[in-house]
């Protein structure tokens, strides 16, 4: 019922694990698929190691959740030694690299490629930047990275993961397609600010962070529904899911997957199950018998 | 469809510190005059603004007060050390999971770890303790316990017994046969050998483990102990659960994420 393809993969229901929140070892990755995601994003690798912010990194009240980690990783030459490969693991992985040059993307997806996941996710969203601005704010910037990445991911599957932070997403996305990208993963946290007035200091220790969870969804969906209108390419559409009604939204905004992080804080690691059970129930009660008929059923 | 657990809050809650109070060399307890819900074992994420949050165990609590007690190792205690009665922290949780409370208990504490189990022999009934440091002016708590059937040790032999908590334990597992349970924290590789001390007894063990936190609630990943996390799964591990855990006194993920040997994590954590 919930079964779905994703750029010819086959994934028997259409959660995915989001890149940040844990799949940071092999053991986690098992983890997440046995408590029932059809893939699991792995947490971005980039070509170094890295340690990322100080805490407070992330914290959640009233819907909202804020993070800046600050992208610490393993890097992924470290990585290729620990998993060694991903194409065996119990559940389709995706992995999710980023660069701080364009060079860098393709060398380390060149890298990823090498331990044969289902599909590649390039974060663009990285502060670190070449051209004075970051790469998911120009079309042309992710044009260069998603080209980059496309020439070394070999038969691999890119999908370009899009931030919220730009003026006209639909461009950018538009931008990402023509260069070659097979999916695209809407959206990364948008940016936002926490101030504790009795400290009168911002919380997090970046003082800015990426705002996740049920705050980030009408962004998300809003997002999602544009996209789909600009793209032909399908859309793992990323952004406060929580619950099965926020899944079934986000496909009848165009999203063929969603993925699913910080929902795993307000419902624990079994989120994936109960999202699908909550999908299932819905499209019983609503005569649905396959995601397709509704999928981008918001735009007739 | 269930729409509740969007209320769930970790913020932190930035409180005035009440008291302030020496407990041994480099340690100090921080006393905080509020209500937390807590049970024996778990922890919080002290917050200086501006600086850091690490995760701490509450090593006092009572109705409508509660403290944790630091030793000051790195940058972060160091500037805990320095803070006064009146100035503000953030705290948050608590965390994580408690230790059972059985009767017939032995608690073996190693330095600063004693924090941990310290509320734990507050309410184990007639506890034998085990409190171990380096020399006499790393142990806590003496006063604290005084009341309590307490066996001192110290590497060196200024205080107490002259050796290690593991030969004490072993001694203790020896001649009293009814205990039932182990409790203990402190450095991992001597709360490894803890656990063999224990196993060659045929006696339950519980420990309470340490590792690099970012959030505290299960979803950063960077206190994964095997597929265990540390944050939820932990801080207390059963025997059971330690022996399915390779990582054990072997292993620990730095900030990056990359594990090295445990002797190298407590090098740069």
């Amino acid at each position: 019922m919930l079964q779905i393809k994703l750029c010819g993969i086959s994934l028997k229901n259409p959660t995915i694990l989001a890149s940040g929140i844990l799949g940071v070892t092999k053991e986690s990755v098992h983890r997440i698929g046995k408590s029932g995601a059809g893939a699991v994003t792995l947490k971005s690798l980039c070509h170094e190691e890295r340690d990322g912010f100080s805490n407070p990194a992330m914290f959640g009240y009233d819907g909202v959740f804020l993070n800046a980690v600050g992208l610490p990783g393993q890097g992924i030459d470290s990585a290729i030694k620990d998993f060694g490969r991903l194409d065996n693991l119990s559940v389709p992985v995706i992995g999710s690299i980023y660069g701080y040059r364009v060079e860098q993307f393709g060398q380390v997806a060149k890298k990823m490629a090498s331990l044969k996941p289902a599909m590649i996710e390039v974060d663009v969203s990285c502060p670190h930047m070449d051209y004075g601005k970051p790469y998911y704010a120009d079309p042309e910037l992710t044009a260069k990275v998603t080209g980059a990445v496309k020439a070394n991911a070999g038969r691999i599957p890119v999908s370009i993961k899009l931030s919220p932070n730009v003026y006209d997403i639909k461009e950018i996305a538009h931008s990402a397609e023509k260069s070659g990208a097979d999916a695209i993963t809407a959206i990364n946290a948008a940016s936002g600010m926490v101030i504790d007035i009795s400290a009168r200091k911002p919380i997090l220790a970046n003082k800015i962070g990426g705002v996740t969870g049920p705050a980030l969804k009408p962004i998300a969906v809003r997002c999602v529904y544009e996209i789909y209108e600009t793209v032909k390419i399908p859309i793992i559409g990323t952004g406060g899911v929580t619950y099965g009604k926020d899944a079934i939204e986000m496909v009848m905004a165009g999203a063929t997957a969603v993925g699913i992080g910080t929902g795993i804080y307000y419902r624990g690691i079994s989120v994936f199950k109960k999202v699908c059970d909550e999908m299932m129930q819905w499209m019983k009660k609503n005569k649905v018998k396959s995601l397709n008929e509704i999928r981008g059923c918001a735009h007739k | 469809m269930p729409n509740n657990e969007i209320k769930k809050t970790d913020i932190p809650q930035v409180l005035e510190i009440s008291d302030v109070v020496g407990e041994g060399k480099e340690q100090k307890s921080f006393f905080f005059k509020q209500s937390l819900q807590c049970r024996p074992g778990q922890f919080i994420m002290v917050w200086i603004p501006g600086l850091d949050e690490k995760p701490m165990a509450v090593s006092y609590w009572s109705r409508n007060e509660f403290a944790f007690t630091s030793k000051a190792i790195g940058k972060f205690t160091n500037a805990l050390e320095k803070l006064k009665k009146g100035d503000k922290v953030g705290i948050r949780g608590p965390y994580g999971s408690s230790f059972s409370i059985k009767s017939n208990a032995c608690v073996v504490g190693g330095g600063v770890g004693m924090a941990s189990v310290s509320t734990l022999i507050d309410v184990l009934k007639n506890p034998i303790v085990i409190n171990g440091a380096r020399s006499k002016e790393y142990l806590i708590y003496l006063d604290r316990f005084k009341s309590k059937k307490m066996i001192v040790a110290t590497d060196d032999g200024s205080f107490g017994r002259k050796g290690f908590v593991t030969q004490v334990l072993n001694g203790v597992l020896t001649e009293n046969k009814k205990i039932k349970m182990v409790y203990t924290c402190g450095q991992e590789i001597m709360m490894k050998k803890v656990l063999g001390v224990c196993n060659r007894h045929n006696v339950e063990c519980e420990a309470s483990l340490e590792r690099y936190m970012a959030c505290g609630f299960g979803i950063c990943g960077k206190c994964m102990i095997n597929d265990k996390l540390c944050c939820v799964d932990g801080p207390i591990f059963n025997s059971k659960q330690l022996m399915s855990m390779p990582d054990f006194g072997n292993f620990a993920m730095l900030k990056s994420g990359r594990k090295v040997t445990i002797e190298e994590y407590h090098k740069i954590h």
